[in-house]
């Protein structure tokens, strides 16, 4: 059959051809092992773009989420992932590792 | 065993409840089960792949690469839905009629089967992928027991199943002649909560960077992470701290969807005796 429909096709090309943001950013490492993140408490400055790079040290997947940023972002045991923040208001923003809620635990500090 | 469980049956559920929708939606056509379980045996293979390239996928656009594939996946099983509720505006009252007389609906039904059977792929794709990830690596890391984890994945994808079984035999309670308003209903809630969705990854990916601010936050009522929430979040794209941006989206492809419904409705109901001869003829 042909396709009689090509708007989903066309909106898939756009995502495609969507140009990569690149941006110098301040970029934060943060760790995990063990099922926790190391640190835990992420210190980022108010209203400026920021990016963590997450390293996974564990043979488990995480998935970094949180629901207060809006993130989730799953990453394989042993890899690393970009999780980028947006310019943030300042306060405390929770976030978690969906896949072990019990220690992977951390918060992100806008000031 | 418990987490095991719980992150299958997560995952298996926001699966499972678009697969019985779209069963649901599927009512009296014939071999929609062969479709379906195509797509869903496609997805979980799509899964798998997408799996063993995680890494991969996700340093590309400079480490955006897992937001963009994720967005594109949402939109492209928004453009099959809105294909199907289309479709079904023009032809849905005929079927109603033709249901009546048995076998004369298989030709009719062929279109938003294929559609069907995308979103059906690409829900256990997206959704599976997570789960083979998860599952992956609980296996090599030997940190749970095997078949602790084995019994764990069997009972949260049974879990995840019966819960969007009863979802589909619930549905199936209305009679046919109203179930394909509220399919289709549901289908366009489903959609405008995946283009959602998309957004949230697209503005995640740094891809949209207006609209950013939160508008509404629920999550001391009913938090997006509890069952009802998740229920919710799935079938109707529900968020308890959804971004302005997303609203607008999901306004927009509620009121897209409808109109194109209802532009198509019209005029598969404006008599048009030319057409209908040329047709009839071939």
């Amino acid at each position: 059959m042909g396709i009689r429909h090509p708007l989903p096709l066309i909106a898939f090309a756009a995502c495609l051809a969507f140009p990569a943001v690149a941006r110098a950013e301040p970029a934060i490492d943060v760790t995990i092992k063990d099922h926790r993140f190391t640190p835990a408490e992420i210190h980022v400055p108010a209203g400026k773009p920021v990016t963590l790079n997450v390293k996974n040290e564990d043979e488990t997947a995480e998935e970094f989420e949180s629901h207060d940023l809006k993130i989730e972002k799953v990453i394989a045991g042993g890899t690393s992932g970009t999780v980028r923040l947006r310019p943030l208001d300042p306060g405390k923003y929770p976030f978690i590792g969906e896949y072990h809620e019990d220690t992977a635990k951390g918060v992100i500090v806008a000031e | 065993m418990l987490a095991t469980l719980v992150i299958v049956f997560r995952e298996v559920l926001e699966a499972g409840l678009i697969v019985g929708i779209v069963l649901a939606a599927t009512k009296g056509v014939p071999a929609r089960g062969v479709w379906v379980a195509f797509g869903v045996v496609a997805g979980l293979a799509g899964a798998c792949i997408v799996a063993a390239f995680a890494s991969e996928i996700g340093a590309l656009f400079a480490g955006s690469g897992q937001e963009l594939f994720n967005a594109c996946v949402l939109i492209l099983a928004v453009g099959m839905l809105t294909w199907h509720n289309v479709w079904m505006a023009s032809h849905g009252r005929k079927i109603a009629q033709d249901m009546k007389r048995v076998g004369s609906e298989v030709a009719s039904g062929e279109r938003p089967l294929l559609a069907l059977a995308v979103v059906c792929g690409l829900a256990v794709l997206r959704e599976g992928s997570e789960v083979v990830l998860f599952l992956y690596g609980v296996f090599a890391s030997g940190e749970t027991s095997v078949p602790g984890m084995i019994l764990g994945g069997i009972l949260g994808v049974l879990a995840g199943a019966g819960v969007s079984a009863l979802l589909y035999l619930g549905l199936l309670a209305i009679p046919t002649r109203r179930l394909f308003s509220v399919t289709s209903g549901l289908i366009t809630l489903l959609a405008a909560g995946l283009a959602a969705q998309a957004v949230a990854f697209l503005q995640q990916g740094g891809y949209v960077e207006i609209l950013t601010s939160t508008v509404w936050d629920t999550s001391w009522l009913l938090p997006e992470d509890s069952l009802a929430g998740r229920l919710l979040h799935t079938l109707i794209g529900y968020t308890d701290r959804p971004s302005a941006a997303q609203l607008v989206v999901y306004l927009f492809t509620v009121a897209l969807i409808l109109t194109l419904m209802y532009s198509q409705r019209s005029r598969a109901a404006t008599p048009r005796p030319a057409v209908a001869e040329i047709t009839s003829r071939s």
